[in-house]
């Protein structure tokens, strides 16, 4: 019992003489109400732990009702218990007890946080299963009935959905009840348990008779789909779909058909909004033939619909409704059909629709072919490239891919290049960090040439951003395109300028050059690494700006592992030991952990190191951040901060990402 | 229809009940009271005072041996619900003062409520506890640790029955969603959502959700130099989830429809008032501002107040209101010095009784007035002292407004103006008023025979 945790008591004399079983056991017990919630949480994830060492007996009449009454806790405990007595039937005896947890369950399942109900709920139904039909009958019928005709609405909204578990397996009778009570909650005076059973209502129809479902599961969806609130009736349309599926073409003709089409129309745009995201389950659920004749001209309302957010879901529905369209007559639907509407809406008012469209429009060219996307598309394409709002681009530069495969990507190369420009220099920097992660992706569609051509100033540019975000962001980039176009390239055109950046009179960019170096060694190879890189690191070791130096430190580490051991031995090892004495206590501080993991791996290639260069912090922190300080040391006052007032980066110039660079200097190294 | 609500003034007598909070005269400014507030059946009455406090009484079984002791009002829970707090980014104190509470409909034993200062919403449990395990393992009964040594069986926490406690936990906060002051809050009808305004604008919570809102009206101008008017109040209609009202400093108030937009920018119906102009004046702007609007119980009415009148609109008529009842029409020629004073910025509230036909509402010197709408009889109480006598009948307050005095009226000139009544409430089913006075909540109840 290792993993009993927490001194409860100040005895540290765990066992003793004692019984060494159940100390444990009793620690367990008693910080069931500990005022710790974590040492309660973790006592009640143990609670099989528990219940194993009282026994199935002292479970059911000691434990179980303890529980039944301690509802008062935190949610996080009351989740775990719900969780903990979903599987607690062997605990209490076996299937013949299993009814022994419907009181501890039926208290959660009326608390008033949703989530523990729900996981109630969940447990209940688990439960369920291991009553025998019998048992089920006396005991967890009961048990749905009470919550059912509870006088607060928690209850009745947790009834909701065990109604499903118990039918299948009930006689009769029972299940005639059982259908009464579910009525009786469908038309329930509170919202809330009217919404909780029309979400349960496709649920429930599945297990019913085919001949319930028609008589009383559809009565029941329409009056919900036409009930006074609007947010009861949205969740009809979910009902609509699982209700849909148990039923004849006929049948769904005459009793699904007329409550669909009224939801498509509602006043309320959210229950339209509804029918629009679920447009694709409706669509597979009705079948071809109603799908052709009702809901295509329903989906063209919704796809002017005069609320935006409904154009924007039933925009985002575009595609896989043409994919899931019969393939025979397909093309000419869409083209005849659905073509014109999203014409319109490329230029549309609402952004949100416009880049609702954006993100699935050019998944449209691989079901209409090469000719129609060139004639048709393509044209739309190139509008939305050209779109005023920077998402509506950037969905369409992100779905590039689906294009490529079907014209080829020169097609839009004339028109990509100018809206990937102007993404790139857009003014927020998220726009700009948005294209900088689409760039591997445009240059493997783009190619090398192309790329060298038009892109490579571009990413070369946002290494020197003011934002950190952005430059972090084109670090990773380079790394990736060298991934993508291998060494040489990289050798020619990314290193060199990259090296350059060194003697950048502002030290953000001096640092960028380290960064880069970090993202690029191992891309690079040992020789590169060796040849170009190192000498440069090495020489801003002497760097007037701490920051640059303990950099420095951290770059050295890092490509340590690609260099060989002439190279550590002769050239790493002894900059580092300056840096080691630095006057700065960061600089010094990262000279350290580099030199010691240096060390590891010269030791590791059978290089003996003297015992003065053991590091000094075994197992050394990865984080790098809020390692502890002496009381006497000031934060606010060391070099690296001074520094900070007289670079050229002046607060007026940053945005959000900057700012933090400005805090006292452990804080920076925390950014950085 | 609750017997005895129909007539009122003449019929109904008013007598003093209880009286709340300290009757030392020293009270400090953060025992003023700044809302009160009925639960749905009356069992409950929450106050909430400039300290960031909520005090919550309950209304006592009523006993059979004292037949005139009609439940009287006892404290059930106290919680510090806000406190002051700064914000570093605009500099600004917030202060912890409770701008608004309104309860939830009830869902299982424990009570809710929501309260809010100027920029923070809170979700509040109210719940009772009267039982208590008994019994460790590793400790005895007078809590000394028991040697482990000799721990050689398992014993299970027992629960016995001990004094009621009553906790209030915090459940929810919705936080960072309001540039501007916070001015209502109000539940809708669907039990799922509920929603805040400030000055701008009005944003639409789920109440499980308190990491995103929805804005739903927004009336920041472009450029703030062309704002015109300010959102004052705004409520849920009563029943129907889809439909809200919000009032205006410009004295109008719009109804919008949530079905129709996502953003109810554009309103559904637009009450207004064309204004006499023979009664324009400097003034005319400000007194005109509406400082609280209501739903009636029944969802046909609303109500609003401004500074010297109660108007209610039905819902169907938007070119004028159905009824208007002067509050204190008397102090139409001081509106220069209650403008120097800023008593005219001054925010009353207005309430409905449990069947809408009688509406009260506060004025200055402690004084408050009913209107019955059906008799078109109106009254003026006083909320005092010298009156909180057991069961002590109110006097009808008058002012004098003419040249001669009468012995029982008072003199415009002689109101005092630091004494105002801007916050009532009426028990939703049967007459019995919850009055703030400044640090005091005066509790009154209709006379019973």
């Amino acid at each position: 019992m290792a993993g009993v945790a927490g001194p409860a008591t100040g005895s540290g004399a765990a066992g003793g003489d004692g019984d060494d079983s159940l100390y444990p056991i009793a620690v367990l017990i008693d910080e069931l109400r500990n005022e710790d919630v974590q040492l309660r949480l973790n006592s009640i994830k143990k609670l099989s732990t528990i219940a194993l060492a009282l026994g199935v007996e002292r479970t059911r009449t000691e434990l179980l009702p303890f529980l039944t009454d301690t509802i008062y806790d935190e949610d996080e405990v009351l989740l775990a218990l719900a969780e903990q007595l979903g599987n607690f039937t062997g605990l209490v005896g076996g299937p013949d007890f299993a009814h022994c947890l419907l009181p501890p369950l039926e208290s959660l399942a009326t608390v008033e946080e949703t989530v523990v109900r729900d996981k109630a709920v969940e447990s209940l139904r688990q439960i369920s299963q291991e009553h025998t039909p019998v048992a089920l009958e006396a005991h967890f019928v009961p048990l749905v009935k009470r919550l059912a005709s509870g006088d607060w609405f928690t209850s009745r909204t947790s009834a909701c959905g065990l109604f499903s578990v118990c039918y299948p397996r009930a006689s009769i009778a029972v299940k005639g009840e059982i259908r009464q009570y579910f009525r009786s909650l469908c038309s329930d005076d509170t919202p809330m348990v009217r919404r909780a059973a029309a979400s349960k209502l496709g649920e429930f129809a599945k297990v019913l008779e085919l001949d319930s479902v028609k008589s009383e599961i559809v009565p029941l969806f329409t009056n919900l789909a036409s009930d006074e609130q609007d947010s009861v009736r949205l969740l009809a349309v979910e009902a609509c779909v699982s209700i849909a599926q148990l039923l004849s073409q006929d049948d769904i003709e005459a009793l699904v058909m007329p409550t669909l089409r009224q939801a498509a129309e509602d006043k309320s745009w959210r229950v339209r909004y509804m029918v629009a995201d679920k447009f694709s389950e409706l669509q597979k659920a009705v079948g071809p033939k109603i799908t052709l004749n009702d809901l295509i001209p329903a989906f063209q309302n919704l796809l002017k619909d005069c609320e935006a957010e409904v154009r924007a879901a039933a925009a985002h529905k575009v595609k896989e409704l043409c994919e899931n369209l019969p393939m025979e007559g397909r093309e000419t639907m869409i083209m005849n059909q659905i073509l014109p509407y999203i014409k319109e809406l490329v230029s549309d008012t609402n952004q949100h629709v416009k880049s609702a469209l954006a993100s699935v429009i050019m998944g449209l060219s691989t079901i209409l072919g090469k000719e129609n996307t060139i004639e048709h598309l393509l044209p739309l394409f190139l509008a939305q490239l050209k779109d005023e709002c920077p998402e509506v681009r950037l969905n369409i530069i992100s779905n590039l891919d689906c294009v490529n495969e079907v014209i080829g990507i020169r097609q839009l190369s004339q028109s990509l290049l100018p809206a990937i420009v102007e993404l790139a220099e857009d003014a927020k920097w998220r726009v700009r960090l948005a294209i900088i992660e689409y760039m591997p992706l445009l240059a493997g569609q783009l190619g090398v040439e192309f790329f060298d051509e038009k892109l490579n100033s571009l990413c070369m540019a946002w290494l020197v951003d003011h934002v950190y975000a952005i430059r972090e962001a084109a670090t990773n980039n380079l790394m990736k395109l060298v991934q993508k176009f291998g060494t040489e390239w990289a050798q020619n055109t990314i290193v060199p300028k990259v090296l350059v950046m060194a003697n950048d009179p502002n030290y953000l960019h001096r640092m960028t050059t380290l960064f880069c170096i970090n993202a690029l060694s191992e891309a690079c190879g040992q020789e590169i690494t060796t040849k170009q890189m190192l000498p440069i690191v090495l020489k801003m070791a002497g760097d007037q700006v701490a920051n640059v130096r303990f950099n420095v430190a951290k770059s050295l580490q890092k490509i340590g592992p690609i260099l060989d051991t002439d190279a550590l031995q002769e050239e790493v090892k002894p900059v580092l030991q300056k840096l080691g004495q630095d006057e700065d206590m960061d600089v010094k501080y990262f000279a350290q952990e580099a030199i010691s993991a240096v060390a590891q791996r010269l030791r590791k290639l059978d290089f003996p190191v003297k015992d003065s260069e053991e590091p000094s912090a075994p197992g050394a922190d990865k984080n790098h951040f809020l390692r502890p300080r002496g009381p006497g040391e000031d934060t606010g006052k060391g070099p690296a901060y001074q520094l900070h007032v007289n670079t050229r980066d002046t607060l007026p110039q940053l945005d959000t990402a900057e700012i933090v660079l400005f805090l006292p200097k452990h804080r920076l190294i925390s950014r950085i | 229809m609750i017997p005895g609500l129909g007539a009122l003034t003449q019929d109904t007598l008013w007598c003093f009940s209880q009286l709340k909070g300290t009757v030392e005269i020293g009270a400090t400014e953060a025992d003023i009271i700044s809302t009160v507030e009925f639960n749905h059946t009356g069992e409950l009455l929450a106050t909430g005072d400039k300290g960031g406090r909520v005090v919550i009484f309950q209304r006592e079984q009523e006993s059979k041996n004292q037949v005139h002791r009609r439940g009287e009002y006892n404290v059930y829970s106290t919680f510090q619900s806000h406190e002051p707090e700064f914000d570093y980014l605009k500099s600004l104190e917030i202060e912890e003062k409770i701008n608004k509470i309104r309860w939830l409909p009830q869902q299982n034993a424990a009570y809710f409520l929501l309260s809010t200062n100027d920029k923070t919403v809170k979700l509040w449990k109210v719940s009772e506890r009267d039982k208590r395990p008994e019994g460790y393992n590793l400790k005895d009964e007078e809590g000394r640790l028991r040697d482990p040594a000799t721990i050689t069986t398992l014993r299970v926490p027992v629960l016995r029955p001990m004094d009621l406690m009553v906790e209030a936990t915090p459940r929810r906060v919705f936080a960072n969603a309001h540039t501007y002051h916070i001015n209502s809050i109000s539940v809708n009808s669907d039990y799922e959502t509920y929603m805040s305004a400030d000055d701008l604008r009005i944003n639409l919570w789920n109440f499980e959700i308190t990491n995103q809102s929805f804005n739903i009206v927004d009336i920041k101008p472009a450029n703030m130099e062309e704002l015109t008017e300010v959102i004052t109040a705004a409520e849920f209609h009563p029943h129907h989830c889809n439909t809200f009202v919000y009032s205006s400093s410009k004295g109008t108030i719009r109804l919008c429809d949530m079905r129709a937009s996502a953003l109810c920018d554009r309103h559904t119906k637009f009450f207004e008032e064309p204004e006499d102009p023979s009664n324009r004046s400097f003034f005319s702007e400000i007194i005109s501002s509406i400082s609280d609007v209501k739903f009636s119980h029944s969802g046909r009415c609303i109500m609003t107040r401004d500074y010297l009148t109660v108007k209610v609109w039905d819902l169907n008529m938007e070119n004028r209101p159905v009824e208007t009842y002067q509050v204190h029409d008397y102090l139409r020629s001081k509106l220069c010095s209650l403008y120097e004073n800023d008593c005219i910025f001054d925010k009353f509230e207005c309430v409905w009784n449990g069947s809408d036909s009688v509406i009260m509402t506060g004025s200055y010197n402690n004084f408050f007035r009913m209107f019955d709408r059906n008799t078109k009889r109106d009254v003026t109480l006083e909320a005092s002292r010298e009156n909180s006598k057991p069961r002590a009948i109110l006097k009808p307050r008058k002012v004098c407004v003419g040249g001669k005095r009468r012995k029982d009226e008072i003199s415009v000139d002689s109101l005092d103006f630091s004494k105002k009544i801007l916050h009532t409430a009426w028990h939703p089913s049967e007459n019995i008023i919850a009055v703030a006075a400044t640090n005091n909540l005066y509790i009154f109840q209709d006379k019973v025979n």
